[in-house]
């Protein structure tokens, strides 16, 4: 079981949670914008704590709120790719890239920057990417971190059909290839269709 | 005017390079001194959630309304040998900084304090927390989040402080004639040595001179502290 995962939260006035159960593959968070996909997202980093409920992922417990754990964001080694790439604008990608790096992360930095095809970005800063890559260095930056599991906020937005055909590869190639579990937020319903191994209804 | 009358009228006395360079001491160590508690007074205002925040707020700007003269004459009462802070000072160190240079710094540094915070709250509150969340779902505590995203962020804001508090200094008169007096070489910084030279019927000529640097000094100091702003307003941008 990658995911297990059961939150709620009350937001203002609106009550926002989820609650799913999910193998390996890629996980589809799937709903109209504005029912709390990204704050279910924020809740499983660590960066919004559920009133009530628990997060599992990989049999691990990173939350749950009646043994009164909660792992801080930093211990949670969850990769996070953010809607908004959320570069960091001081420092270049090559930086932005091994920021979250430490001794012995199982995933090797040359195929990394490979297979996203951000090798000649690398002495960029940020605010001179375009959308596309901007959006594969974060995804670089979080799987870099030693990230045991990704969550993807609308990863295909705002991107053209060329760009989106290079993201999407590159999540693929992520389920397949490094066998990483995924939870993905969108709100795109062919997207969910073609990239879903398992589709949660918001 | 000859030529030569011309330079010994632009040539500065060993008693004004004094002075210059007295001026100068006072403003870099009010700075340093000040910086860390600026910073920490504009961290706190910016991030902190707490009552009496409004009240603290208000005692930071308080030297920036107040009449120097009252700023300099608490500060008297404060460091006088038998006040709070002088007390500490006589029995914990044996001196003092009545009529001493470090008094001169003191009273710069105090009415700086307002202007650095408000440069360094801006700057804090205008880097972004998602910038922050992202790190730290990258593996970084807060401590590592503070010295690699939040302060390198703020940067421009604090060195912005920075040349707006040293300007502060350098023009520093009520508080500091009040507090530590007029003291040639001690305490007699720029504004003081105008003032002490308007008072004499010769002193025209060293007026001019002195008024000349600190017109200098301080468009250097706007300038600087310009360019620093709009760097700043270009760095805040996130993609």
């Amino acid at each position: 079981m990658s995911f297990d995962v059961d939150v709620t939260r009350r937001l203002g006035d609106v009550q926002v949670g989820a609650a799913f159960e999910a193998d390996d593959g890629l996980t589809v968070l799937f709903g109209s914008s504005g029912v709390g996909k990204t704050s279910v997202l924020n809740m499983i980093a660590g960066l919004l704590k559920p009133d009530w409920g628990h997060v599992r992922v990989g049999g691990e417990t990173l939350f749950d709120s009646a043994a009164g754990i909660d792992l801080p964001p930093e211990a949670r080694r969850a990769g996070y790719v953010f809607q908004e790439a959320r570069l960091f604008p001081h420092k270049r990608v090559r930086a932005n890239l091994l920021y979250g790096r430490h001794e012995g992360a199982a995933l090797d930095i040359d195929d990394t920057i490979g297979f996203l095809g951000i090798g000649h970005l690398l002495d960029r800063w940020p605010r001179t990417l375009s959308g596309g890559e901007a959006r594969r260095v974060a995804i670089g930056r979080a799987l870099l971190s030693g990230a045991r599991f990704l969550l993807l906020d609308e990863p295909l937005s705002s991107l053209d059909r060329a760009r989106r055909e290079e993201i999407m590869r590159a999540i693929l190639h992520i389920r397949d290839a490094l066998r990483l579990p995924i939870l993905m937020v969108t709100h795109d319903p062919e997207e969910a269709e073609r990239l879903g191994s398992r589709i949660v209804r918001m | 005017m000859t030529s030569g009358e011309y330079d010994a009228a632009m040539t500065l006395t060993p008693e004004e390079w004094t002075v210059v360079l007295l001026s100068l001491k006072v403003g870099a160590v009010a700075m340093a001194a000040t910086l860390p508690v600026a910073f920490a007074l504009a961290w706190v205002l910016a991030r902190g959630r707490f009552p009496g925040k409004v009240l603290l707020d208000a005692l930071v700007h308080l030297p920036l309304v107040l009449p120097p003269v009252v700023t300099g004459w608490l500060l008297l009462i404060a460091f006088a040998p038998a006040g709070p802070l002088g007390a500490i000072l006589a029995d914990g160190f044996g001196t003092s900084v009545l009529f001493r240079w470090t008094g001169a710094a003191i009273a710069a540094g105090v009415m700086a304090l307002p202007l650095m915070v408000r440069a360094i709250r801006l700057s804090i509150e205008a880097v972004d927390v998602r910038l922050e969340s992202a790190a730290r779902t990258l593996g970084a505590r807060p401590a590592r989040v503070f010295w690699s995203v939040t302060l390198p962020l703020s940067v421009p804001g604090v060195l912005a402080g920075l040349v707006l508090g040293f300007a502060r200094s350098i023009g520093e008169f009520g508080a500091t004639i009040t507090f530590v007096s007029n003291v040639p070489g001690e305490t007699r910084t720029l504004p003081l040595a105008v003032y002490s030279a308007l008072q004499r019927p010769d002193g025209d000529a060293e007026v001019f001179r002195l008024a000349m640097i600190a017109v200098a000094l301080s468009l250097v100091a706007l300038v600087a502290s310009e360019a620093l702003a709009r760097r700043s307003g270009r760095v805040r941008h996130v993609l």
